[in-house]
């Protein structure tokens, strides 16, 4: 039997009838129509699902909708502001970060939130950050070397 | 997964109603990192989830004379970061460490991997080395027993069927004490192929007067190696320890599985516990 979901996404308030069954990943992507957030191994191992709750990362497969009500969610929909890229974003283009782009939305909000937390992390503080969000395609060094080069971004107000 | 209703208490003494009247019909949910995918599977198929992530009142770290208590919901990532437990349990946040990834640890709850039970859970070999208690609660009333009497079994726990786990208590370790908390995995945050919880106190500061060691990873709940706990009292650092390493390996219970095989893991189990106790009496050493 449906359910009326209150969800909070990217600072918009939604109201979608929704199987309790569902995950926060299901009813971004077919309800929501956010399929920024990718669905992949579906047992939380991956991270390609990766979204931020009240700031903190988590596995959006893993997380039943129901349980997400009341809460400020982000998706890699709602970083950039009036057309302008996050600052992470920019940077994983200019650092040829992004291969096939499949954990690229998991692994930038993943990076975001350890930003937000440690502002001037070390090369390693950022490797066991990102253990959650698995890359097929780069070996992580350009994915890396980009959350650094945002992280010390001097242009941009990091936030 | 099976069609299923969410119900949403909002006290624990509703969630313990629903629990008495639905039993076997509902599955409580907290963080459902580990819950999700058995219901995917369909190893389980209740009627109900009862949610319990929202009740704030199991949501707690208490700095109590003698002993920390910590509630049932309180995130694993809350126990990582808590400067508290940094400064009087740093095996606990080494434990955390290792367990999943940042995102599992943002969303799933202590008291939630405690009552799954797996065999390869990270925080119950942890938190037995320290002497942790639970507390569990049910509309007929609470008790209280030590987490080594709670996992009995391959997925099973004391908890009656109308029960809820509600809080963890761990006695302060005592002056001269120092523990290490290491697992061997694939990759960083996988299941364990083989774990060693570790704490031990010393006598001033050279000689282990008092040593506890818990196995994870076995194909049976934790196992505390009492014969290595008995092997490594008296030791000092730069002494030899094989005996305590095949004490150890005397009392695992690995299985050969798709991580690796028993000769492997006994193997591990050695390597685990020689390293663990070298730490241990270093960070020790150093308090």
């Amino acid at each position: 039997m449906k359910q009326l979901l209150k969800l909070k996404v990217n600072g918009d308030d939604h109201e979608v009838y929704v199987d309790p069954r569902r995950s926060l990943a299901e009813v971004l992507r077919n309800d929501l129509g956010l399929t920024g957030t990718k669905e992949s191994c579906l047992s939380g191992y991956c991270g390609a699902c990766t979204v931020l709750i009240d700031g903190k990362a988590v596995k959006s497969c893993l997380i039943f909708a129901c349980q997400a009500q009341g809460k400020d969610i982000l998706t890699i929909e709602g970083l950039a502001k009036d057309g302008q890229l996050h600052p992470l974003q920019q940077a994983f283009i200019d650092h040829f970060a992004v291969q096939c782009g499949f954990c690229t939305s998991g692994m930038i909000l993943s990076a975001k939130a350890l930003l937000d937390e440690n502002p001037n992390p070390s090369e390693e503080e950022v490797r066991n950050g990102l253990i959650g969000n698995i890359c097929r395609c780069t070996g992580y060094r350009k994915i890396v070397e980009a959350v650094l080069a945002a992280a010390t971004d001097k242009n941009q107000a990091y936030h | 997964m099976k069609p299923l209703e969410f119900l949403e208490p909002r006290t624990l003494e509703e969630a313990c109603s629903l629990l008495s009247e639905h039993k076997e019909d509902a599955k409580l949910i907290a963080g459902g990192q580990t819950l999700r995918p058995i219901l995917r599977h369909r190893l389980l198929a209740p009627k109900y989830l009862i949610n319990i992530k929202g009740l704030s009142e199991l949501d707690y770290i208490k700095e109590l004379p003698g002993e920390l208590k910590s509630g049932a919901i309180t995130t694993h990532r809350t126990i990582e970061t808590s400067p508290f437990i940094g400064r009087k349990f740093p095996m606990l946040v080494e434990m955390e460490r290792s367990l999943g990834s940042v995102q599992i640890r943002n969303w799933g709850t202590i008291g939630g991997s405690l009552a799954h039970a797996d065999p390869s859970g990270d925080p119950a070999p942890a938190l037995i080395a320290l002497g942790a208690k639970v507390k569990v609660v049910s509309t007929r009333g609470e008790r209280e027993f030590p987490l080594e009497n709670f996992m009995t079994g391959y997925l099973e726990t004391a908890l009656e069927a109308d029960e809820i786990l509600t809080e963890i208590t761990v006695p302060y370790p005592a002056p001269n004490s120092g523990g290490a908390y290491l697992k061997e995995a694939i990759k960083a945050g996988d299941i364990g192929i083989a774990t060693v919880a570790a704490m031990i106190t010393l006598n001033g500061k050279q000689q282990v007067k008092e040593a506890k060691f818990v196995l994870g990873a076995q194909s049976t709940p934790p196992i505390r190696a009492t014969q290595a706990e008995r092997a490594a009292v008296g030791k000092r650092a730069g002494d030899n320890i094989e005996d305590v390493a095949e004490a150890a390996a005397k009392e695992a219970r690995p299985q050969t599985d798709i991580l690796g095989s028993v000769e492997y893991k006994l193997e591990l189990v050695k390597v685990l516990i020689k390293r663990a106790l070298s730490l241990a009496i270093a960070r020790a050493q150093a308090t």
